[in-house]
């Protein structure tokens, strides 16, 4: 991997694990409500497979999606705004922490909806065919969205029609409080690939270079109109389901023996070994992303609400 | 009568019909180890085990579906959504599939399946998971639609559902999982379908609510006594069944009347009750009937806009002194 790709990669995890940060910071202090899902612990993934997409190109995610959309070039005081409900935010606060999208950017859309960002990743990717374009679509989603019809029927249709799409799981081994293991017929789901007769790949999702070579592949066969692939990112979330979360379901020793394999400190080792990155240079960027969120923390909390007058607009596209 | 939550309630009933009847198992996401995320499962996985208390993989469509299945050869299925707003990814299953299976096969097929789970505004869930859509199930034949909105009717209700020999979309709400209240400790405690509650007795207009609204509507009752208006109160508590008789009887006695839903105004469960109160008390009516519900938009994520969206009690207020043209 070139040294360029690789230091927006750190860059963008980076920035990830700071809004996540942040973001847990403002939940517990009240100055954030909802439903917050958070990728800390999972940035590998959406950064590496990000990196290897243009504008136009296009993603789906999840309700799991902060990550995701920062990858893929969301502006954080946007995105924090919209965590806010406020009326800067991405949606213009309608949407919330689970529905951050930005077409101009090609994402379609974090999605509430377990599941349903898969078939509609692939309508992208069948539309581009149709449009005769070189873009890709990619398709985010966690283990439990695999035993949902949406995640088969789009996968069938994908490889039926042999659209330009990845689907990228991030395997956290947990929907909820349900470790895959009790909820899922196969230990591995990439081992599904071979019921659509496509390419299945298990990576350490924690392991920038491992992803990336999966998603090398993936997307030269998209592009070249051989069809989907199936990339497995076993990984791990540190921090609960959501804010507030008991965590019955796993151990502490568990959560910190996954702590140890933070694929930051991970990347961060690679870049010191070989000196792509110096100390100092790797401390500066540390403080710039955090001082980046910090600012978007500060928009977002200084933005207005939305205008309750304005509530009835953009229901329809007026004629 | 013992104190207790609307949620543990749920958890009460499910427990004592569990105990009662060894055909009755729950299944859904998150239910067993988690006791279901607002804990209306709680304990039941310790007592009953993981067969009859059962985590589903997030397969919506496949689990009512396997609900479905259960209910036709003998076993009584309760299923946890965790959040209503799911039952769009079984819609086949719900309104296709349970809902016809008895018209259908002539009346020889029969289905005991309670589907159950919250739903509504209050936790700045969004668009996705603030809904109220209960009355998507009013409008196929062969469903029974029942919405508690106090501890005692939950647990009253949720009973009967269980021994009912229907499929029966059963409605909680998020923001009363929390409220307490007497219920009564007698294991057969029931409440029938199509029985309406009158939750305050008044003269001049009759408010009829569902779920969240009934407290509301109940805060405005107050309000609007301090201006000399004195408002009956009438929850539904089923709204398939519905108690028109008991409406009727209320609108006779005050002449005007306003129905509060959470869900959409349009299209609503209030459009309906309008309809009838105007075909079986015209005479009686000295206003139209009025109507509040969620204003045609998705539930906007924002507070601010989440409150703009659904009545409040200034908006109840507001809709009363509308019909007695003050
Ligand atoms: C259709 C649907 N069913 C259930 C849920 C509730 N829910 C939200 S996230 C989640 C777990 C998802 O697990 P997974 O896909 O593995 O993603 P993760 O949370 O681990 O990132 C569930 C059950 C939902 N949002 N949508």
């Amino acid at each position: 991997m070139d040294n360029k790709r690789l230091e927006w990669i750190y860059k963008t995890m980076l920035t990830i694990r700071n809004f996540e940060d942040k973001a847990l910071s403002l939940f517990e202090s009240n100055q954030l409500r909802g439903s917050v899902h958070l990728c800390t612990g999972q940035e590998a993934v959406a950064a590496t497979v990000c990196s290897h997409l243009r504008d136009e190109d296009y993603i789906t995610s999840t309700h799991r999606g902060h990550g995701h959309c920062i990858a893929k070039g969301a502006e954080p005081d946007l995105a924090m705004a919209e965590l806010m409900g406020k009326s800067t935010g991405y949606c213009l606060g309608r949407g919330g922490s689970m529905h951050i999208a930005d077409v101009t950017k090609g994402n379609l859309g974090a999605n509430a909806i377990v599941a349903a960002g898969l078939p509609i990743a692939s309508g992208a990717a069948l539309s581009a065919k149709l449009r005769g374009t070189d873009q890709i679509a990619v398709a985010f989603f966690g283990d439990g969205a695999a035993n949902e019809g949406a995640f088969h029927e789009a996968l069938n249709l994908a490889a039926v029609w042999k659209l330009p799409i990845i689907f990228v799981c991030e395997n956290n081994q947990f929907g909820i409080s349900t470790h895959v293991d009790v909820s899922t017929s196969v230990k591995d789901i990439a081992v599904r690939a071979k019921a659509y007769d496509i390419p299945g790949e298990v990576v350490d999702g924690n392991d920038v270079f491992d992803i990336d070579k999966a998603v090398k592949k993936a997307v030269a066969r998209a592009k070249a109109g051989k069809g989907p692939s199936l990339i497995e990112c076993k990984t791990y979330r540190w921090y609960g389901h959501w804010t507030g979360d008991p965590q019955v379901y796993r151990s502490k020793e568990d959560v910190e023996i996954w702590k140890q394999k933070c694929p930051i400190k991970r990347l961060e080792e690679y870049l010191r070994e070989h000196k792509i990155l110096t100390e100092k240079e790797m401390e500066k960027m540390h403080s710039d992303a955090s001082s980046q969120i910090d600012a978007a923390a500060e928009f977002a909390l200084s933005s207005p609400d939305p205008d309750p007058a304005t509530v009835l607009e953009n229901v329809y596209f007026e004629n | 009568m013992s104190t207790k939550k609307y949620a543990v309630a749920i958890r009460d009933v499910l427990q004592q019909e569990m105990q009662r009847d060894e055909r009755v198992f729950v299944m859904g996401e998150d239910i067993a180890e988690q006791g279901g995320i607002f804990g209306c499962t709680r304990g039941l996985m310790e007592e009953f085990g993981k067969e009859r208390v059962r985590n589903t993989p997030i397969s919506e469509a496949g689990f009512i579906g396997a609900g479905v299945g259960a209910s036709l050869t003998g076993m009584r299925p309760v299923i946890e959504l965790m959040y209503m707003d799911f039952t769009y990814v079984a819609m086949d299953q719900i309104l296709n599939q349970a809902a016809k299976i008895r018209y259908m096969y002539g009346g020889k097929a029969t289905l005991p399946l309670v589907i159950r789970g919250q739903q509504g505004i209050g936790r700045g869930n969004a668009g996705t998971h603030s809904q109220s859509v209960e009355a998507f199930f009013t409008h196929i034949p062969g469903l029974k639609v029942a919405m508690p909105a106090t501890p005692a009717d939950a647990a009253g209700l949720l009973r009967t559902a269980i021994r009912d020999n229907n499929p029966i979309m059963f409605f909680e709400h998020k923001a009363l999982y929390a409220v307490s209240g007497e219920v009564p400790d007698d294991p057969d405690f029931s409440i029938p379908f199509g029985k309406a509650a009158i939750m305050r007795e008044g003269a001049d207009v009759t408010v009829i609510a569902t779920s969240l609204m009934v407290s509301r509507a109940l805060e405005a009752a107050e309000k609007l006594s301090g201006e000399g208006i004195d408002v009956e109160v009438i929850d539904p508590r089923t709204i398939l069944p519905m108690d028109m008789d008991t409406f009727v009887g209320s609108v006779k006695k005050t002449g005007r009347a306003l129905v509060v839903h959470e869900a959409h105004r349009t299209m609503g469960i209030g459009a309906e009750i309008a309809a009838e109160l105007t075909e079986k008390a015209f005479v009686y009516l000295d206003a139209p009937v009025a109507r509040l519900g969620a204003k045609a938009c998705t539930l906007p994520f924002s507070l601010v806009l989440e409150n703009a969206v659904v009545p409040g009690v200034d908006d109840i207020v507001e809709g009363v002194r509308k019909i007695c043209y003050r």
